[in-house]
């Protein structure tokens, strides 16, 4: 095969460069020249978006095997594999990113050891282990199958519905927790975003990101890969996504108007433009498009949709975790250039590493490969197919 | 029982004394430069603000239900029952969360070393422990800042209250803030000038958190008996279905809700 220096295998190493430096600078000289935190602010991007955002985007794993294997729902089973994939991906680098944000990161196994049952952050911590040992095991029969081991294959199949139930529970457990965490400061958090439902609404985002993630994920691979999309499948998730976005619309409008705060969504500031963006993205305009019959049965309709749900909860996670301590704080958080090299690294080796492991796994039914079919030359996980190469 | 500080800021002479005496404590240095300083940081846990003559100190609160101990995973902060907050720094594995956390702003973060500890006042725990008072209270020159029992300082702190109404704002901050602290402050001018906020909740914070957390292990038998049940109907029906052969009256179900759509 030959190596072609295309665009986005330079952009991809570029970034990798970037990020190998900015890694370089955090463990060489610590946090505080690595990064723009500070005793006002604790907690950045590393934290707002590669672990809140990257547990969110993960969430297709444990939304896509409930409803194939528990919900028996058969159809949807061919997009069962890449959504594990990304999952597993996910979790991988959230664990990643963590190691970069920790100030003692060679402790990162002390909760194994030393309990406290009433910090958030225990639970999470044990969840998102054991669910990325769940989602590791859930892959394996992909590994497994590629290198032919019968035996353990069919261990793990055995035992797939109490894992599968397991998985759901943890997801449910850590994706709500992750919201739980912020209930710690009613008086820190801009009351757009403290609501004493903040779990529920993580958990309900996680779902809908979660579907949209898959939608998304169908419709790049299907552009990359040279494969044919699966619209019925893609349909039905729209479908879905529609539901619950308006169950999230409701339930954030009556929360908001019960805690008495709709009067601040016109009142002209930093947090109200910001709180507009995300409600724009993650409910109105999907909810909009959505409901349009002719979007809901378009590739393309259904596609951008997803990104704007995806870019819209994103928005959410920042806004929670960034720009709703602000005025507590007392000071606007830009994150320095290291640390977005990180998470940019962080995300282009997800996309490097998914488009590795299309190419050498049976992740896609394999009925459906076309050899003819050249991958676009479009943004995204297109060139990275041959990063490995 | 429960030792406090009772900090009375019409007494305060702003000699800074008590933040000299909490350096050499806690073994950290401190020169003119450092006590011109406004702030509380890695590298002093307290200060006297001054305002326009009036004072006031500012230090750990060490709460009676720490938000900082209540969220660190690893429990490397802890309330001990004499009333301190100490920190473990070899528990600790940096997540921040405490600082994030915490009502009052005051963990502090060594951002430049590699191996960064979470700084902070931690009410003199070993000297309390030995049955002395905190370093700031024993130098103390005028008493402003006095060291004793919790609810002897409360009802000493109600008195001067009492005896001169005009002196005072009419507040004991710490008696009920975030449901009570060890730290007990008395002032002539509103607290909020010095960056104390006096909405905070009357509620210890970690209830908020526990409040969910004490759900989960109720839910896990619960959410396993849900889904395992939902997996066992949706595939029985299969089951059944298969073994039925294919159902003639399919017709008279349009929906699919056998179980077997397409």
């Amino acid at each position: 095969m030959k190596i072609k220096p295309t665009f986005w295998k330079l952009v991809f190493l570029f970034l990798m460069a970037a990020g190998a430096y900015a890694t370089y600078v955090r463990f060489a000289k610590g946090l505080g020249p690595s990064t723009n935190l500070s005793d006002q602010f604790p907690w950045g991007i590393w934290i707002g978006f590669d672990v809140l955002c990257g547990v969110m985007l993960a969430a297709g794993g444990f939304t896509l095997t409930a409803a194939v294997h528990i919900l028996n729902i058969k159809r949807l089973e061919p997009i069962v594999r890449p959504t594990i994939l990304t999952a597993f991906l996910g979790y991988v680098l959230v664990s990643v990113a963590l190691v970069f944000d920790l100030g003692k990161p060679y402790n990162i196994w002390h909760p194994l050891i030393m309990r406290n049952p009433h910090s958030v952050m225990f639970e999470v911590a044990y969840c998102v282990m054991l669910y990325t040992t769940v989602l590791s095991l859930e892959f394996s029969p992909i590994v497994l199958e590629r290198f032919k081991l019968h035996t353990p294959l069919k261990i793990v199949k055995a035992v797939l519905i109490p894992l599968v139930i397991g998985g759901v529970i943890l997801s449910t457990l850590h994706q709500s927790s992750l919201g739980t965490m912020y209930l710690i400061m009613p008086e820190k958090l801009h009351p757009f975003w403290y609501s004493p439902l903040l779990p529920v609404f993580f958990f309900l985002s996680a779902i809908a990101v979660g579907l949209a993630m898959t939608i998304f994920e169908s419709s790049m691979s299907a552009k990359h890969f040279g494969r044919q999309l699966e619209l019925p499948i893609i349909k039905e998730l729209g479908r879905v996504l529609l539901v619950v976005l308006g169950v999230i619309a409701i339930l954030r409008f009556e929360d908001l108007l019960h805690r008495g705060v709709l009067h601040l969504m016109l009142k002209p500031g930093y947090e109200m433009y910001l709180f507009w963006l995300e409600i724009s993205l993650s409910l109105i305009i999907p909810l909009i498009l959505l409901t349009q019959k002719k979007i809901r049965a378009s590739a393309g309709g259904l596609y951008a949709t997803s990104v704007l749900v995806v870019l819209g909860f994103i928005t959410n996670r920042l806004n929670v975790s960034i720009t709703g301590l602000e005025s507590s704080a007392g000071m606007h958080y830009v994150p320095k250039w290291t640390e977005l090299a990180i998470t940019a690294a962080i995300i282009a080796a997800g996309f490097a590493l998914f488009g590795l492991a299309a190419k050498y796994l049976p992740i896609f039914p394999a009925e459906e490969h076309s050899a003819a079919a050249e991958p676009a030359p479009a943004p995204g996980a297109g060139v990275l197919v041959h990063a490995g190469d | 029982m429960s030792k406090a500080i009772l900090y009375d800021a019409t007494l305060c002479i702003n000699c800074k004394q008590c933040e000299g005496a909490c350096a050499e404590q806690n073994h950290l240095p401190y020169d003119d430069a450092v006590a011109a300083e406004d702030h509380q940081s890695e590298h002093k846990f307290t200060v006297v603000l001054n305002k326009e003559e009036k004072y006031m100190r500012r230090l750990c609160m060490n709460c009676g239900e720490p938000a900082c101990a209540s969220v660190c995973p690893v429990a490397a902060l802890r309330k001990t029952p004499e009333g301190p907050v100490i920190y473990e720094a070899s528990r600790c594995m940096g997540c921040r969360y405490c600082m994030v956390a915490c009502p009052f702003g005051v963990p502090k973060y060594e951002w430049n070393k590699l191996a960064p500890r979470v700084q902070k006042c931690t009410m003199c725990a070993d000297r309390v422990q030995a049955g002395r008072p905190t370093a700031c209270a024993e130098i103390c020159p005028t008493g402003a800042t006095k060291f004793g029992e919790r609810d002897e300082l409360i009802v000493e702190a109600q008195q001067r209250l009492r005896q001169n109404p005009g002196q005072y704002v009419n507040h004991i901050y710490g008696l009920n803030e975030v449901g009570g602290t060890s730290i007990l402050l008395l002032s002539s001018v509103p607290f909020e000038q010095f960056g104390y906020r006096t909405d905070l909740t009357r509620d210890p914070l970690p209830v908020f958190t526990y409040r969910v957390l004490s759900r989960i292990p109720d839910f896990i038998p619960l959410g396993g008996m849900v889904l395992g049940g939902v997996w066992w109907i949706t595939h029985r029906r299969e089951e059944v279905a298969a073994a039925e052969g294919p159902p003639k009256e399919e017709v008279f179900y349009p929906s699919g809700h056998d179980g077997r759509t397409k």
